[in-house]
């Protein structure tokens, strides 16, 4: 996954102020929390920033998918084993005897589901990782082998 | 709620949205569930010596086949119901036929001796609401059978095991490579070479007898302090334990004696194995590799390999089964210099070359019945869709009733 670093290089380093931050390292870690677009940028607008900006919107562009708490599921590597599902605090506290079992969810209130054997996340303003108390939980990508779920 | 036949654990918790008769979502299956449940790209058609036919002209060239061979061999069933399996040993009875399946080379030893109660076994209900030691031996459930620790081993929260694989719950993995499963068994994976499981077993059997073990002491001192506190533990036997100790597989049997609160698990593939196995040791006591003349008769030498390496067979029919896919390749001349029939709901290798092909329904979407999941519990297989294909069952009823 890219870096706060990665990302401040290709910026203009002048701390301009344009963009309403007070430094272009605080624009960095707005542009990875995703708070900040590219476009807010304006001297990276000029021609002579173009490859620069390409390279920026590159990076950027796997986190374009992401749910509010940053977590992004790749399909192509999930194996639909519903590990997530059922290792999910939220899935366990909101269908205890369903996903918190092993058996198929009974309840919408799940975080994770499995459709079609790839896993989809809805609910996300129940996930522990949104609101003002977050946590830094890790659940639901501890379990997974291949590396199908990342938060950005 | 329809059950998925993707694999052995025949998860019946799956639910599919049907439109237009087609499957068009299955919510819940994994991705090999799901793609079975969606049924197969290149359907199978009917053919007598690679040329298209009816379906009526394939079976009665199928029968022509069978009542002409001298010693036929029926092989497959493993992904047949139990009804079609039931048939097909009553077909090898009247046929006096060779009758072997897929357990020949993966997971029969196991079978037999959990059948013959040599080796202690329990439900996969029992592993979800007590088990707190899993070792996962030679096997990589996460991949073969995706959802075996999120349904029902490592995961879920059970009766006794509230508190799940956080705090309740250890999973062990011993392999040969680190797979998958491995992956999960943070902290706890031994890794051994290839064919070093008989070493691995004798030197946990001293370690269990309160012996230091010369091979690898430390951590196998550790594995056995972890096995020995274990209140309700589960071995978990993959095909690459099955196949490592075939030749001594009585060792297996010693570490169970030394282990009491141990179950063992056989990690089945094919969804319908352990309902074959169960049938045929029924019946003949024995759980593959039968040849019926007076009573059944059990040796080596009729196995789909022996049989195929000494000519002993001049004619195969294969149900539900894909040996040319897996068999090794040397002895594959030798299927192909018989006159092979095919059963199938889709192209396979095997079909490529069979002299006869029958398609047949996939069963579990398009026809129902029953089948025995790996811990040997009784299952319903659903019917989803309807198709104009015969199911299994009923090509073999076909066949009873024209050679009676």
């Amino acid at each position: 996954m890219v870096t706060v670093m990665e990302l401040y290089q290709l910026l203009p380093r002048t701390n301009c102020k344009k963009c309403g931050e007070s430094t272009c390292m605080a624009f960095a870690v707005a542009l990875l929390g995703r708070k900040k677009n590219v476009a807010a940028c304006t001297p990276l607008l000029e021609v002579n920033f173009k490859p620069q900006k390409e390279k920026l919107e590159s990076l950027l562009l796997p986190s374009a998918g992401a749910e509010e708490t940053g977590l992004i599921v790749h399909p192509e590597l999930c194996t639909g084993c519903g590990n997530c599902v059922v290792a999910c605090p939220v899935d366990v506290a909101n269908d205890p005897h369903g996903a918190g079992m092993g058996c198929a969810p009974t309840n919408d209130k799940v975080i994770f589901k499995v459709v079609d054997g790839k896993v989809i996340a809805s609910n996300i303003k129940e996930c522990r990782r949104f609101g003002k108390s977050r946590v830094l939980c890790y659940a639901c990508i501890d379990p997974c082998p291949t590396g199908a779920i990342e938060f950005v | 709620m329809v059950t998925c036949t993707g694999c052995a654990l025949l998860c019946d918790d799956i639910e599919a949205i049907v439109e237009n008769n087609r499957i068009k979502e299955t919510r819940n299956a994994c991705r090999r569930g799901a793609a079975r449940m969606k049924g197969c790209v290149n359907r199978l058609v009917p053919s007598i010596d690679q040329q298209p036919t009816d379906i009526e002209s394939s079976i009665r060239k199928t029968v022509d086949i069978i009542k002409n061979a001298r010693s036929i061999m029926l092989f497959g069933w493993n992904n047949s119901t139990c009804e079609a399996q039931a048939k097909g040993i009553r077909l090898a009875k009247k046929l006096n036929a060779v009758i072997d399946d897929t357990s020949s080379f993966c997971q029969g030893l196991l079978i037999e001796r959990i059948l013959q109660k040599k080796l202690r076994t329990c439900s996969l209900d029992d592993i979800r609401n007590k088990a707190d030691v899993l070792v996962y031996w030679g096997s990589d459930a996460q991949d073969s059978q995706p959802r075996h620790l999120s349904r029902f081993s490592y995961f879920p929260r059970g009766e006794s095991r509230q508190r799940g694989y956080e705090e309740d719950r250890k999973a062990i993995a011993i392999d040969v490579r680190e797979s998958n499963t491995a992956k999960i068994c943070k902290g706890h994976f031994y890794r051994i070479p290839l064919k070093g499981d008989r070493e691995f077993i004798l030197a946990l059997i001293e370690a269990l007898s309160g012996k230091v073990p010369v091979y690898d002491t430390k951590k196998m001192l550790e594995l056995a302090g972890i096995l020995k506190k274990a209140e309700f533990g589960a071995i978990f036997v993959g095909i690459g334990l099955t196949y490592s100790i075939k030749e001594d597989f009585d060792i297996l049997i010693a570490l169970a004696e030394k282990l009491p609160n141990f179950n063992i698990m056989p990690m089945v593939g094919h969804y319908n194995m352990r309902g074959f196995n169960e049938a045929l040791f029924k019946e003949t006591g024995f759980v593959n590799r039968v040849k019926f003349e007076k009573e059944a008769i059990h040796d080596d030498k009729y196995s789909i390999m022996e049989s195929l390496i000494e000519k002993n067979i001049d004619a195969i029919m294969i149900v539900g089964s894909d040996p040319l896919a897996s068999l090794p390749r040397p002895i594959l001349k030798d299927l192909a210099s018989i006159p092979v029939v095919c059963i199938d709901p889709c192209i396979s290798m095997t079909s490529k070359i069979a002299t006869v092909t029958i398609p047949c329904a996939v069963t579990g979407v398009e026809s129902g019945g029953t089948a025995i999941r790996m811990d040997g519990k009784l299952i319903r297989l659903s019917k989803i869709i309807t198709s104009g294909y015969m199911p299994d069952e009923e090509i073999m009823d076909r066949l009873l009733e024209a050679i009676s």
